[in-house]
């Protein structure tokens, strides 16, 4: 049986405990917040981006203009797996959702006897991903150093991308994120960049373009822009969704900390109540045996 | 009154114009162009320099742009830049940056192709910081 000493030393600490979890969940809130408004601003430019790709791409269909970047090679025996997580735990289940995604993916594509070669965006990913896989990462990229990311980040990591395809380091390109559906549900999703997905047409937008310069050149500027644009897209989905759980996360952990420091301070209240009567016996016996 | 159209600005971080304008003056690749109401649709990539607005109402308002594309039909025009900005809230050590990078990748370029290409967005940028920054 814990001293009273003892217990009293729990509950401080729990309390402590709770504080910072508080803390966390309030730091969560915010950066939530401002997290969504980037999530949303960047939204329209994405849309417009899919628009114009898919205009374009119709109309330099079998023209044999396409870049490789957007067809592909044709084959699929090479794929790369580009894996976003976060940089911080504490978030719930976040960042192994993304993970085991991505897992059922590797999986999935070594049995069929495919190459698999893996990006990792964010250190928790790589960390996970290190303890099975760790021959099959190429390269890695870290965000922690950055508060807010910026275009040029994604830019960045697009990049490498289209180097290694350039460089004929694989076929297919798979990314993975987790899509923000709202503050409590994140989708984990895989999401195809190379050969590029191109969205529906929109009906009576199939106007007569002219291009300047050819439809060919417009649409290799725009390929590799488009690659660095999903990118960005999902990262910040990502700090969205990672912000989102974790403030769930958080608020769980504050609610678990006040239930345990209830218990605490019944059992606590309990065990003086007892001593002081057991101190009472011993005090009222002995001046009966007087 | 000039017949008006749907001009949106809009750069990865953001929205930054979307409304009612009378014309536009878009810096694309292959020289200046105005934009006005039922333009016969262009798909034009754009080079780093200024996009002039005239709105409806109100004054005129210019933007910095840092290449990007613009998709022109009858309705409408949207502009997708890489990065833009107003040109009042233009840093100019943000342009000497940049400047300086794009100096530096046209030095260091491996081949003729990308040499060529770098410096032609060096002079472009210099282009547009005379233009911006008075003598």
């Amino acid at each position: 049986m814990a001293s009273l000493k003892d217990l009293r030393n729990r509950i401080a600490s729990v309390k402590a405990t709770q504080k910072i979890t508080k803390a966390m969940q309030m730091v969560a809130a915010a950066k939530l917040r401002r997290a969504q408004e980037a999530a949303e601003a960047a939204r329209p430019y994405s849309e417009r981006m899919d628009a114009v790709l898919a205009n374009i791409a119709q109309a330099v269909a079998g023209g044999g203009e396409a870049p490789a970047l957007m067809t592909g090679t044709g084959k699929d025996d090479v794929h790369l797996l580009v894996v976003a997580t976060a940089d911080r735990g504490l978030c719930g289940g976040f960042n192994s959702q993304i993970v085991r995604l991505a897992r059922e993916h590797i999986r999935k594509l070594l049995a069929e006897g495919k190459t698999v070669k893996i990006l990792t965006v964010g250190r928790k990913g790589y960390d996970m991903l290190r303890r099975d896989y760790a021959r099959l990462i190429v390269d890695r990229v870290e965000l922690k150093e950055i508060k807010q990311i910026g275009f040029a980040n994604a830019d960045e990591i697009a990049k490498k991308v289209i180097a290694l395809f350039e460089d004929g380091q694989f076929d297919v390109c798979t990314l993975f994120y987790s899509r923000f559906k709202s503050v409590i549900s994140q989708v984990p999703t895989a999401q195809p960049l190379i050969p590029v997905a191109t969205g529906e047409v929109e009906e009576g937008s199939n106007s007569v373009y002219e291009y300047e310069p050819s439809a060919g050149d417009i649409l290799g500027d725009l390929v590799p822009r488009n690659i660095a644009v999903q990118i960005f897209k999902a990262l910040l989905e990502n700090v969205a969704g990672e912000m989102g759980a974790k403030m769930t996360a958080m608020d769980n952990a504050t609610r678990n900390a006040g239930e345990m420091i209830d218990k605490l301070t019944i059992t606590y209240n309990r065990q003086r109540q007892a001593q002081i009567t057991k101190e009472l016996i011993e005090i009222i016996s002995g001046a009966e045996a007087l | 009154m000039a017949e008006s159209f749907k001009f949106e600005l809009v750069s990865p971080e953001r929205l930054l114009i979307s409304e009612e304008v009378e014309q536009v003056i878009i810096p694309g690749t292959e020289g200046e162009m105005t934009v006005m109401a039922s333009h016969a649709p262009v798909m034009t990539t754009i080079k780093p320099g200024v996009v002039t607005v005239k709105p409806v109402s109100g004054a005129e308002q210019r933007y910095a742009v840092f290449g990007g594309f613009a998709d022109i039909l009858p309705q409408g025009c949207t502009l997708l830049a890489e990065s833009a900005i107003h040109v009042d809230k233009l840093d100019r050590a943000d342009l000497q940056k940049r400047i300086e990078d794009a100096r530096h990748k046209a030095e260091h370029a491996e081949d003729l192709n990308e040499r060529s290409r770098a410096e032609l967005y060096l002079h472009q940028l210099t282009t547009l910081e005379g233009t911006l920054v008075p003598a």
